[in-house]
Protein backbone atom coordinates (compact mmCIF):
# COMPACT_ATOMS: atom_id res chain seq x y z
CA UNK A 1 0.00 0.00 0.00
CA UNK A 2 0.94 3.32 -0.94
CA UNK A 3 1.76 5.66 2.21
CA UNK A 4 -0.48 9.20 2.18
CA UNK A 5 2.63 11.78 1.34
CA UNK A 6 3.19 9.11 -1.74
CA UNK A 7 -0.48 10.60 -3.48
CA UNK A 8 1.68 12.94 -4.72
CA UNK A 9 4.79 10.64 -5.34
CA UNK A 10 4.32 11.00 -9.11
CA UNK A 11 4.65 14.59 -9.33
CA UNK A 12 8.56 14.52 -9.45
CA UNK A 13 9.10 11.82 -12.43
CA UNK A 14 6.11 13.09 -13.98
CA UNK A 15 7.66 16.47 -14.01
CA UNK A 16 10.87 14.95 -15.16
CA UNK A 17 9.17 12.96 -17.69
CA UNK A 18 8.15 16.12 -19.25
CA UNK A 19 10.62 18.74 -18.97
CA UNK A 20 8.09 21.40 -19.97
CA UNK A 21 5.84 21.50 -17.25
CA UNK A 22 5.71 24.22 -15.15
CA UNK A 23 3.95 24.90 -11.89
CA UNK A 24 0.40 27.44 -11.86
CA UNK A 25 -0.04 26.89 -8.57
CA UNK A 26 0.20 24.67 -5.91
CA UNK A 27 -1.59 24.09 -2.76
CA UNK A 28 0.32 23.19 0.32
CA UNK A 29 -0.80 21.77 3.78
CA UNK A 30 -4.14 23.21 2.91
CA UNK A 31 -6.86 23.19 5.58
CA UNK A 32 -10.02 24.13 5.77
CA UNK A 33 -13.45 24.54 8.14
CA UNK A 34 -17.03 25.23 7.59
CA UNK A 35 -17.21 26.67 11.49
CA UNK A 36 -15.30 23.21 13.21
CA UNK A 37 -16.25 21.15 10.38
CA UNK A 38 -12.90 20.15 8.47
CA UNK A 39 -13.46 20.02 4.59
CA UNK A 40 -9.93 20.13 3.42
CA UNK A 41 -7.29 18.08 5.20
CA UNK A 42 -3.71 18.98 4.24
CA UNK A 43 -4.19 19.18 0.35
CA UNK A 44 -0.95 18.73 -1.69
CA UNK A 45 -1.46 19.42 -4.86
CA UNK A 46 0.50 20.84 -7.82
CA UNK A 47 -1.69 22.88 -10.72
CA UNK A 48 0.38 22.52 -13.83
CA UNK A 49 0.21 25.11 -15.69
CA UNK A 50 -1.71 24.95 -19.63
CA UNK A 51 -3.05 21.28 -18.14
CA UNK A 52 -6.62 20.90 -17.80
CA UNK A 53 -6.64 18.86 -14.02
CA UNK A 54 -10.00 17.21 -12.70
CA UNK A 55 -10.91 16.89 -9.43
CA UNK A 56 -13.04 14.01 -8.92
CA UNK A 57 -14.62 12.04 -5.88
CA UNK A 58 -18.08 11.39 -4.30
CA UNK A 59 -20.19 14.16 -3.20
CA UNK A 60 -18.82 15.80 -0.32
CA UNK A 61 -15.31 15.06 -0.54
CA UNK A 62 -14.50 18.70 -1.15
CA UNK A 63 -13.40 18.62 -4.48
CA UNK A 64 -16.08 21.70 -5.04
CA UNK A 65 -14.59 23.34 -1.74
CA UNK A 66 -11.19 23.30 -2.75
CA UNK A 67 -12.11 24.31 -6.12
CA UNK A 68 -13.58 27.60 -4.43
CA UNK A 69 -10.24 28.00 -2.37
CA UNK A 70 -8.40 29.25 -5.91
CA UNK A 71 -11.10 32.05 -6.34
CA UNK A 72 -11.59 32.95 -2.55
CA UNK A 73 -14.96 32.43 -2.99
CA UNK A 74 -15.28 31.15 1.11
CA UNK A 75 -14.56 34.28 2.09
CA UNK A 76 -18.12 35.77 1.16
CA UNK A 77 -19.64 33.49 3.98
CA UNK A 78 -17.85 33.99 7.82
CA UNK A 79 -17.08 31.25 10.12
CA UNK A 80 -14.96 29.89 7.79
CA UNK A 81 -11.24 29.31 7.86
CA UNK A 82 -8.39 28.40 5.45
CA UNK A 83 -5.13 27.05 6.88
CA UNK A 84 -2.45 26.46 4.72
CA UNK A 85 -1.68 28.13 1.55
CA UNK A 86 -2.02 28.08 -2.19
CA UNK A 87 0.55 29.14 -3.92
CA UNK A 88 0.21 31.06 -7.52
CA UNK A 89 2.97 31.22 -9.57
CA UNK A 90 5.10 33.00 -11.41
CA UNK A 91 5.24 35.73 -8.67
CA UNK A 92 4.67 32.80 -5.79
CA UNK A 93 1.97 34.85 -3.58
CA UNK A 94 -0.47 32.97 -1.39
CA UNK A 95 -3.76 33.80 -2.69
CA UNK A 96 -5.08 33.21 0.89
CA UNK A 97 -3.29 35.48 2.72
CA UNK A 98 -5.25 38.24 4.61
CA UNK A 99 -3.30 40.89 3.09
CA UNK A 100 -3.75 39.65 -0.86
CA UNK A 101 -7.08 41.70 -2.05
CA UNK A 102 -9.78 38.58 -3.24
CA UNK A 103 -10.99 40.72 -5.81
CA UNK A 104 -7.35 40.75 -7.95
CA UNK A 105 -7.41 37.16 -7.27
CA UNK A 106 -10.46 36.56 -9.14
CA UNK A 107 -9.33 38.62 -11.71
CA UNK A 108 -6.57 36.20 -12.49
CA UNK A 109 -8.76 33.30 -11.83
CA UNK A 110 -11.80 33.37 -13.35
CA UNK A 111 -14.62 30.89 -12.44
CA UNK A 112 -17.56 29.09 -14.51
CA UNK A 113 -20.44 27.50 -12.43
CA UNK A 114 -22.49 24.53 -12.94
CA UNK A 115 -25.57 26.27 -13.45
CA UNK A 116 -25.07 28.93 -16.21
CA UNK A 117 -25.69 32.13 -14.75
CA UNK A 118 -25.52 35.02 -17.43
CA UNK A 119 -26.37 38.20 -16.46
CA UNK A 120 -30.01 39.99 -16.92
CA UNK A 121 -28.53 42.13 -19.47
CA UNK A 122 -27.20 41.97 -23.13
CA UNK A 123 -24.41 39.55 -24.34
CA UNK A 124 -21.72 42.25 -24.94
CA UNK A 125 -22.39 43.89 -21.62
CA UNK A 126 -22.02 40.28 -19.68
CA UNK A 127 -19.25 39.54 -21.85
CA UNK A 128 -17.09 42.99 -21.04
CA UNK A 129 -18.56 43.07 -17.12
CA UNK A 130 -15.46 42.19 -15.12
CA UNK A 131 -13.59 44.42 -17.63
CA UNK A 132 -15.84 47.62 -16.52
CA UNK A 133 -15.53 46.19 -12.86
CA UNK A 134 -12.02 47.29 -13.08
CA UNK A 135 -12.75 50.47 -14.32
CA UNK A 136 -11.85 49.86 -17.95
CA UNK A 137 -15.07 52.14 -20.51
CA UNK A 138 -12.86 52.63 -23.29
CA UNK A 139 -15.24 51.41 -26.03
CA UNK A 140 -12.58 50.02 -28.81
CA UNK A 141 -11.10 48.31 -25.97
CA UNK A 142 -14.35 46.90 -24.26
CA UNK A 143 -15.58 45.86 -27.80
CA UNK A 144 -11.83 44.46 -29.20
CA UNK A 145 -11.85 42.43 -25.36
CA UNK A 146 -15.22 41.28 -26.33
CA UNK A 147 -14.74 40.13 -29.90
CA UNK A 148 -11.52 38.26 -28.67
CA UNK A 149 -13.52 36.78 -25.34
CA UNK A 150 -16.51 35.68 -27.86
CA UNK A 151 -14.42 33.85 -30.37
CA UNK A 152 -12.02 32.26 -27.65
CA UNK A 153 -15.41 31.06 -25.94
CA UNK A 154 -16.49 29.66 -29.47
CA UNK A 155 -19.45 31.86 -28.96
CA UNK A 156 -18.25 34.55 -31.90
CA UNK A 157 -20.52 33.28 -34.92
CA UNK A 158 -23.78 32.63 -33.16
CA UNK A 159 -23.04 36.00 -31.06
CA UNK A 160 -22.02 38.96 -33.20
CA UNK A 161 -25.26 39.81 -34.90
CA UNK A 162 -26.62 39.63 -31.76
CA UNK A 163 -24.60 41.20 -29.22
CA UNK A 164 -27.33 43.57 -27.92
CA UNK A 165 -29.78 41.43 -26.91
CA UNK A 166 -30.66 39.59 -23.42
CA UNK A 167 -27.92 37.07 -22.74
CA UNK A 168 -30.75 34.92 -21.27
CA UNK A 169 -31.96 34.45 -24.93
CA UNK A 170 -29.16 32.38 -25.65
CA UNK A 171 -29.25 28.10 -25.27
CA UNK A 172 -28.10 26.71 -22.24
CA UNK A 173 -25.07 25.68 -23.82
CA UNK A 174 -24.13 29.31 -25.47
CA UNK A 175 -25.10 30.50 -21.98
CA UNK A 176 -22.24 28.24 -20.78
CA UNK A 177 -19.97 29.52 -23.57
CA UNK A 178 -20.94 33.01 -22.49
CA UNK A 179 -19.87 32.97 -19.05
CA UNK A 180 -16.81 31.27 -20.22
CA UNK A 181 -16.29 34.20 -22.49
CA UNK A 182 -17.26 36.43 -19.47
CA UNK A 183 -14.33 35.30 -17.23
CA UNK A 184 -11.84 34.94 -20.49
CA UNK A 185 -12.63 39.18 -20.68
CA UNK A 186 -10.62 40.29 -18.16
CA UNK A 187 -7.60 37.31 -18.95
CA UNK A 188 -7.47 35.33 -16.71
CA UNK A 189 -4.62 32.94 -15.32
CA UNK A 190 -6.44 30.02 -14.31
CA UNK A 191 -10.22 29.07 -14.80
CA UNK A 192 -12.09 26.80 -11.99
CA UNK A 193 -14.85 25.21 -13.85
CA UNK A 194 -17.67 23.83 -11.13
CA UNK A 195 -19.61 20.84 -12.61
CA UNK A 196 -19.82 23.05 -16.19
CA UNK A 197 -21.59 20.83 -18.17
CA UNK A 198 -23.87 18.92 -16.00
CA UNK A 199 -26.75 21.29 -16.39
CA UNK A 200 -26.10 20.84 -20.42
CA UNK A 201 -26.86 18.37 -23.52
CA UNK A 202 -24.97 15.91 -24.82
CA UNK A 203 -24.01 17.92 -27.58
CA UNK A 204 -22.94 21.08 -25.74
CA UNK A 205 -21.43 19.52 -23.48
CA UNK A 206 -19.20 18.13 -26.04
CA UNK A 207 -18.42 21.64 -27.05
CA UNK A 208 -18.05 22.69 -23.70
CA UNK A 209 -15.39 19.96 -23.26
CA UNK A 210 -13.39 20.70 -26.91
CA UNK A 211 -13.53 24.26 -25.75
CA UNK A 212 -11.28 23.42 -22.64
CA UNK A 213 -8.67 21.39 -24.96
CA UNK A 214 -8.74 24.71 -26.74
CA UNK A 215 -8.26 27.16 -23.73
CA UNK A 216 -5.57 25.17 -22.15
CA UNK A 217 -3.24 26.61 -24.92
CA UNK A 218 -4.22 30.25 -23.41
CA UNK A 219 -4.92 29.13 -19.78
CA UNK A 220 -4.44 27.20 -17.26
CA UNK A 221 -7.59 24.60 -15.66
CA UNK A 222 -8.96 23.17 -12.96
CA UNK A 223 -12.64 21.62 -13.26
CA UNK A 224 -14.89 19.81 -11.02
CA UNK A 225 -16.85 16.78 -12.35
CA UNK A 226 -19.41 14.27 -11.41
CA UNK A 227 -18.97 12.75 -14.42
CA UNK A 228 -15.51 10.02 -14.86
CA UNK A 229 -15.89 9.77 -18.49
CA UNK A 230 -15.92 13.64 -18.65
CA UNK A 231 -12.87 13.75 -16.28
CA UNK A 232 -10.95 11.30 -18.47
CA UNK A 233 -11.84 12.97 -21.45
CA UNK A 234 -10.51 16.56 -20.96
CA UNK A 235 -8.17 16.68 -18.52
CA UNK A 236 -4.37 15.95 -18.20
CA UNK A 237 -4.32 15.69 -14.65
CA UNK A 238 -6.80 14.12 -12.59
CA UNK A 239 -7.17 14.16 -8.57
CA UNK A 240 -9.10 11.97 -6.40
CA UNK A 241 -10.39 13.26 -3.48
CA UNK A 242 -12.45 11.40 -0.69
CA UNK A 243 -13.27 12.65 3.04
CA UNK A 244 -11.28 16.37 2.38
CA UNK A 245 -8.10 14.65 1.59
CA UNK A 246 -6.52 14.13 -1.70
CA UNK A 247 -6.15 10.33 -2.08
CA UNK A 248 -4.21 10.23 -5.67
CA UNK A 249 -2.83 12.59 -7.96
CA UNK A 250 -1.60 11.36 -11.04
CA UNK A 251 -1.77 11.90 -14.92
CA UNK A 252 -5.30 10.94 -16.58
CA UNK A 253 -3.83 8.12 -18.23
CA UNK A 254 -2.50 6.71 -15.16
CA UNK A 255 -5.63 7.33 -12.80
CA UNK A 256 -7.75 5.53 -15.67
CA UNK A 257 -5.83 2.81 -16.54
CA UNK A 258 -3.56 1.46 -13.73
CA UNK A 259 -3.83 3.89 -10.34
CA UNK A 260 -1.58 3.72 -7.63
CA UNK A 261 -3.97 3.45 -5.09
CA UNK A 262 -6.55 0.81 -4.32
CA UNK A 263 -9.66 3.55 -2.91
CA UNK A 264 -8.48 5.62 -6.26
CA UNK A 265 -9.16 2.13 -8.54
CA UNK A 266 -12.87 1.28 -6.91
CA UNK A 267 -14.26 4.74 -7.37
CA UNK A 268 -13.76 4.49 -10.84
CA UNK A 269 -14.67 1.48 -11.44
CA UNK A 270 -17.68 2.43 -9.59
CA UNK A 271 -17.25 -0.54 -6.78
CA UNK A 272 -16.90 2.49 -4.37
CA UNK A 273 -19.74 2.35 -1.05
CA UNK B 1 -11.53 -7.25 -5.56
CA UNK B 2 -15.19 -5.94 -4.16
CA UNK B 3 -18.29 -5.76 -6.03
CA UNK B 4 -19.67 -2.66 -8.42
CA UNK B 5 -22.17 -0.89 -7.10
CA UNK B 6 -24.09 -2.16 -9.90
CA UNK B 7 -24.84 -5.45 -9.72
CA UNK B 8 -25.42 -5.92 -13.35
CA UNK B 9 -21.82 -4.72 -14.05
CA UNK B 10 -20.73 -7.33 -11.87
CA UNK B 11 -22.75 -9.57 -13.55
CA UNK B 12 -21.79 -9.06 -16.87
CA UNK B 13 -17.94 -9.34 -15.96
CA UNK B 14 -18.42 -12.60 -14.55
CA UNK B 15 -20.03 -13.58 -17.16
CA UNK B 16 -16.94 -12.15 -19.23
CA UNK B 17 -14.74 -14.18 -16.53
CA UNK B 18 -16.59 -17.39 -16.27
CA UNK B 19 -16.89 -17.52 -20.58
CA UNK B 20 -12.92 -17.41 -20.60
CA UNK B 21 -12.57 -20.66 -18.06
CA UNK B 22 -15.20 -22.81 -19.38
CA UNK B 23 -13.74 -21.79 -23.57
CA UNK B 24 -10.09 -23.03 -21.62
CA UNK B 25 -11.73 -25.76 -20.23
CA UNK B 26 -12.79 -26.94 -23.80
CA UNK B 27 -9.62 -26.04 -25.25
CA UNK B 28 -7.64 -28.00 -22.26
CA UNK B 29 -9.82 -31.04 -23.43
CA UNK B 30 -9.30 -30.43 -27.01
CA UNK B 31 -5.30 -30.64 -26.54
CA UNK B 32 -5.52 -33.56 -24.23
CA UNK B 33 -7.47 -35.30 -27.22
CA UNK B 34 -4.76 -34.26 -29.85
CA UNK B 35 -2.31 -35.82 -27.16
CA UNK B 36 -4.30 -38.45 -27.21
CA UNK B 37 -3.98 -39.30 -30.94
CA UNK B 38 -0.75 -39.28 -30.76
CA UNK B 39 -0.85 -42.18 -28.22
CA UNK B 40 -0.77 -45.86 -28.44
CA UNK B 41 -3.78 -46.65 -31.22
CA UNK B 42 -5.15 -45.00 -33.74
CA UNK B 43 -9.22 -43.61 -32.95
CA UNK B 44 -10.76 -41.58 -35.60
CA UNK B 45 -13.05 -40.67 -33.37
CA UNK B 46 -10.71 -38.80 -31.42
CA UNK B 47 -9.87 -36.83 -34.25
CA UNK B 48 -13.37 -36.03 -34.95
CA UNK B 49 -13.89 -34.84 -31.21
CA UNK B 50 -11.38 -32.24 -32.03
CA UNK B 51 -12.89 -31.02 -34.97
CA UNK B 52 -15.89 -30.53 -33.16
CA UNK B 53 -14.41 -28.69 -30.22
CA UNK B 54 -12.58 -26.55 -32.50
CA UNK B 55 -16.03 -25.14 -34.34
CA UNK B 56 -17.38 -24.38 -30.64
CA UNK B 57 -14.52 -23.19 -29.39
CA UNK B 58 -14.49 -20.55 -32.52
CA UNK B 59 -18.60 -19.47 -31.52
CA UNK B 60 -16.98 -19.19 -27.83
CA UNK B 61 -14.56 -17.06 -29.00
CA UNK B 62 -17.06 -14.82 -31.00
CA UNK B 63 -19.84 -14.12 -28.27
CA UNK B 64 -17.14 -13.40 -25.08
CA UNK B 65 -15.71 -11.01 -27.60
CA UNK B 66 -18.98 -9.39 -28.64
CA UNK B 67 -19.44 -9.33 -24.48
CA UNK B 68 -16.62 -7.26 -24.48
CA UNK B 69 -17.44 -5.31 -26.49
CA UNK B 70 -20.93 -4.53 -25.30
CA UNK B 71 -19.71 -3.88 -21.67
CA UNK B 72 -16.86 -1.28 -23.34
CA UNK B 73 -20.28 0.50 -25.30
CA UNK B 74 -22.24 0.19 -22.20
CA UNK B 75 -20.37 0.58 -19.36
CA UNK B 76 -17.01 2.88 -20.57
CA UNK B 77 -15.19 0.55 -17.78
CA UNK B 78 -11.97 2.14 -16.45
CA UNK B 79 -8.96 0.93 -14.80
CA UNK B 80 -9.00 -2.96 -13.34
CA UNK B 81 -12.17 -3.03 -15.59
CA UNK B 82 -10.97 -1.73 -18.68
CA UNK B 83 -7.58 -4.09 -18.49
CA UNK B 84 -9.48 -7.14 -17.91
CA UNK B 85 -11.87 -6.72 -20.63
CA UNK B 86 -8.61 -5.90 -23.10
CA UNK B 87 -6.88 -8.66 -21.79
CA UNK B 88 -9.94 -11.10 -22.25
CA UNK B 89 -10.25 -10.64 -25.58
CA UNK B 90 -6.90 -10.66 -26.27
CA UNK B 91 -6.78 -14.42 -23.97
CA UNK B 92 -9.45 -15.92 -26.01
CA UNK B 93 -7.38 -15.23 -29.13
CA UNK B 94 -4.40 -17.44 -27.88
CA UNK B 95 -6.84 -19.94 -26.68
CA UNK B 96 -8.67 -19.74 -30.16
CA UNK B 97 -5.34 -20.13 -31.49
CA UNK B 98 -4.38 -23.29 -28.82
CA UNK B 99 -7.51 -24.70 -29.88
CA UNK B 100 -6.03 -24.88 -33.76
CA UNK B 101 -2.61 -25.75 -33.15
CA UNK B 102 -4.53 -28.95 -30.91
CA UNK B 103 -6.48 -29.59 -34.43
CA UNK B 104 -3.16 -29.60 -36.39
CA UNK B 105 -1.89 -31.84 -33.99
CA UNK B 106 -4.75 -34.75 -34.20
CA UNK B 107 -4.66 -34.16 -37.91
CA UNK B 108 -0.44 -34.63 -38.23
CA UNK B 109 -0.82 -37.56 -36.05
CA UNK B 110 -3.60 -39.38 -38.11
CA UNK B 111 -0.66 -39.08 -41.08
CA UNK B 112 2.26 -40.03 -39.42
CA UNK B 113 0.28 -43.54 -38.24
CA UNK B 114 1.08 -44.46 -41.62
CA UNK B 115 4.42 -44.83 -41.63
CA UNK B 116 6.23 -47.79 -40.21
CA UNK B 117 9.74 -46.09 -40.47
CA UNK B 118 9.26 -43.68 -37.36
CA UNK B 119 9.78 -45.93 -34.22
CA UNK B 120 7.63 -44.69 -31.33
CA UNK B 121 10.42 -43.38 -29.13
CA UNK B 122 10.02 -40.31 -31.48
CA UNK B 123 6.70 -39.63 -30.80
CA UNK B 124 7.30 -40.30 -27.17
CA UNK B 125 9.64 -37.33 -26.70
CA UNK B 126 7.15 -35.19 -28.48
CA UNK B 127 3.91 -36.50 -26.34
CA UNK B 128 6.21 -35.32 -23.39
CA UNK B 129 7.13 -31.84 -24.89
CA UNK B 130 3.34 -31.80 -25.05
CA UNK B 131 2.96 -32.87 -21.35
CA UNK B 132 4.74 -29.57 -20.69
CA UNK B 133 2.46 -27.44 -23.31
CA UNK B 134 -0.67 -29.10 -21.29
CA UNK B 135 0.75 -28.07 -17.71
CA UNK B 136 1.58 -24.46 -18.88
CA UNK B 137 -2.09 -24.25 -20.77
CA UNK B 138 -3.43 -25.74 -17.19
CA UNK B 139 -1.23 -23.32 -15.03
CA UNK B 140 -2.34 -20.05 -17.32
CA UNK B 141 -5.85 -20.49 -17.34
CA UNK B 142 -5.81 -21.30 -13.10
CA UNK B 143 -3.31 -17.88 -12.91
CA UNK B 144 -6.38 -15.96 -14.51
CA UNK B 145 -9.27 -17.59 -12.45
CA UNK B 146 -7.28 -16.36 -9.44
CA UNK B 147 -5.37 -13.23 -10.65
CA UNK B 148 -2.34 -14.77 -9.53
CA UNK B 149 0.60 -13.07 -11.14
CA UNK B 150 3.05 -15.32 -9.27
CA UNK B 151 1.88 -18.17 -11.01
CA UNK B 152 1.70 -16.43 -14.35
CA UNK B 153 5.02 -15.35 -13.93
CA UNK B 154 5.82 -19.39 -13.65
CA UNK B 155 4.22 -20.03 -16.69
CA UNK B 156 6.45 -17.23 -18.82
CA UNK B 157 9.43 -19.38 -17.14
CA UNK B 158 8.35 -22.89 -18.14
CA UNK B 159 8.17 -21.93 -22.04
CA UNK B 160 11.64 -21.90 -21.74
CA UNK B 161 11.53 -25.76 -21.05
CA UNK B 162 9.33 -26.35 -24.01
CA UNK B 163 11.60 -24.42 -26.60
CA UNK B 164 14.35 -26.45 -25.11
CA UNK B 165 12.07 -29.91 -25.74
CA UNK B 166 11.59 -28.73 -29.17
CA UNK B 167 14.94 -27.79 -29.87
CA UNK B 168 16.33 -31.70 -28.60
CA UNK B 169 13.01 -33.25 -30.63
CA UNK B 170 14.93 -31.01 -34.20
CA UNK B 171 18.10 -32.28 -33.36
CA UNK B 172 16.51 -36.13 -32.98
CA UNK B 173 14.36 -35.73 -35.99
CA UNK B 174 17.17 -34.52 -37.98
CA UNK B 175 19.25 -37.17 -36.88
CA UNK B 176 17.17 -39.83 -37.94
CA UNK B 177 16.43 -38.16 -41.34
CA UNK B 178 20.28 -38.14 -42.19
CA UNK B 179 20.53 -41.60 -41.20
CA UNK B 180 17.77 -42.98 -43.42
CA UNK B 181 16.20 -40.63 -46.13
CA UNK B 182 12.91 -42.86 -46.45
CA UNK B 183 11.77 -41.36 -42.75
CA UNK B 184 11.76 -37.71 -43.93
CA UNK B 185 8.45 -37.39 -45.24
CA UNK B 186 7.04 -38.75 -41.44
CA UNK B 187 9.81 -36.91 -39.83
CA UNK B 188 8.36 -33.91 -41.38
CA UNK B 189 5.15 -34.44 -40.29
CA UNK B 190 6.55 -34.39 -36.64
CA UNK B 191 8.05 -31.55 -36.76
CA UNK B 192 4.84 -29.71 -37.94
CA UNK B 193 3.39 -31.42 -34.55
CA UNK B 194 6.39 -30.24 -32.78
CA UNK B 195 5.78 -27.11 -33.47
CA UNK B 196 2.25 -26.73 -32.71
CA UNK B 197 2.78 -28.16 -29.26
CA UNK B 198 6.19 -25.57 -28.79
CA UNK B 199 3.01 -23.11 -30.17
CA UNK B 200 0.91 -24.09 -28.03
CA UNK B 201 3.22 -23.39 -25.16
CA UNK B 202 3.70 -19.70 -26.87
CA UNK B 203 0.03 -19.09 -26.88
CA UNK B 204 0.05 -20.36 -22.60
CA UNK B 205 2.64 -17.89 -22.13
CA UNK B 206 0.45 -14.90 -24.10
CA UNK B 207 -2.19 -15.65 -21.46
CA UNK B 208 0.00 -15.64 -18.45
CA UNK B 209 1.77 -12.35 -19.29
CA UNK B 210 -2.18 -11.34 -20.39
CA UNK B 211 -3.39 -12.14 -16.58
CA UNK B 212 -0.02 -9.57 -15.61
CA UNK B 213 -1.35 -6.77 -17.73
CA UNK B 214 -4.58 -7.25 -15.52
CA UNK B 215 -2.97 -7.30 -12.27
CA UNK B 216 -0.50 -5.12 -12.92
CA UNK B 217 -1.20 -2.51 -15.64
CA UNK B 218 2.00 -3.50 -16.98
CA UNK B 219 2.83 -4.81 -20.49
CA UNK B 220 5.25 -7.41 -20.09
CA UNK B 221 4.92 -9.16 -23.36
CA UNK B 222 8.31 -8.30 -24.60
CA UNK B 223 10.41 -8.54 -21.39
CA UNK B 224 12.44 -10.85 -19.86
CA UNK B 225 11.14 -13.59 -17.33
CA UNK B 226 13.63 -12.06 -14.82
CA UNK B 227 12.12 -9.04 -15.70
CA UNK B 228 8.58 -10.13 -15.33
CA UNK B 229 9.48 -11.84 -11.96
CA UNK B 230 10.92 -8.68 -10.29
CA UNK B 231 7.68 -6.82 -11.73
CA UNK B 232 5.12 -9.40 -10.41
CA UNK B 233 7.42 -9.25 -6.91
CA UNK B 234 7.18 -5.33 -6.54
CA UNK B 235 4.67 -4.46 -4.30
Amino acid sequence: MVSIDAAVGDRGAAEQSQGQLHLKAEARSLDFYYGTFQALKGVEMPIYQNKVTALIGPSGCGKSTFLRCFNRMHDLYPNMRYEGEIRLMPDDVNILAKSVDPIEVRMRIGMVFQKPNPFPKSIYENVVYGLRVRGVNNKAVLDEKAEQALRAAALWNEAKDRLNDVALALSGGQQQRLCIARALATDPELLLFDEPTSALDPIATASIEDLMSQLKEHVTILVVTHNMQQAARVSDYTAYMYLGELIEFDKTDTIFFKPRRKETEDYITGRFG
Amino acid sequence: MSDHTSKQFDADMETIRSGVLSMGGLVERQVRRAIEALGEDEDARLIDAVGADEREINQMQSVIDQQCAQIIARRQPTAIDLRMIMMVTKIVNDLERIGDEAKKIAYKSAKVRGSERLTRIRFHDAVRMAGGAQRMLREALDAFARLDVNAAAKVVEEDDEIDVAFDAVMRQLISFMMEDPRTISAALEVVFIAKSIERIGDHSKNVAESVVQVVKGKDVRHASADEIRAEVAGE
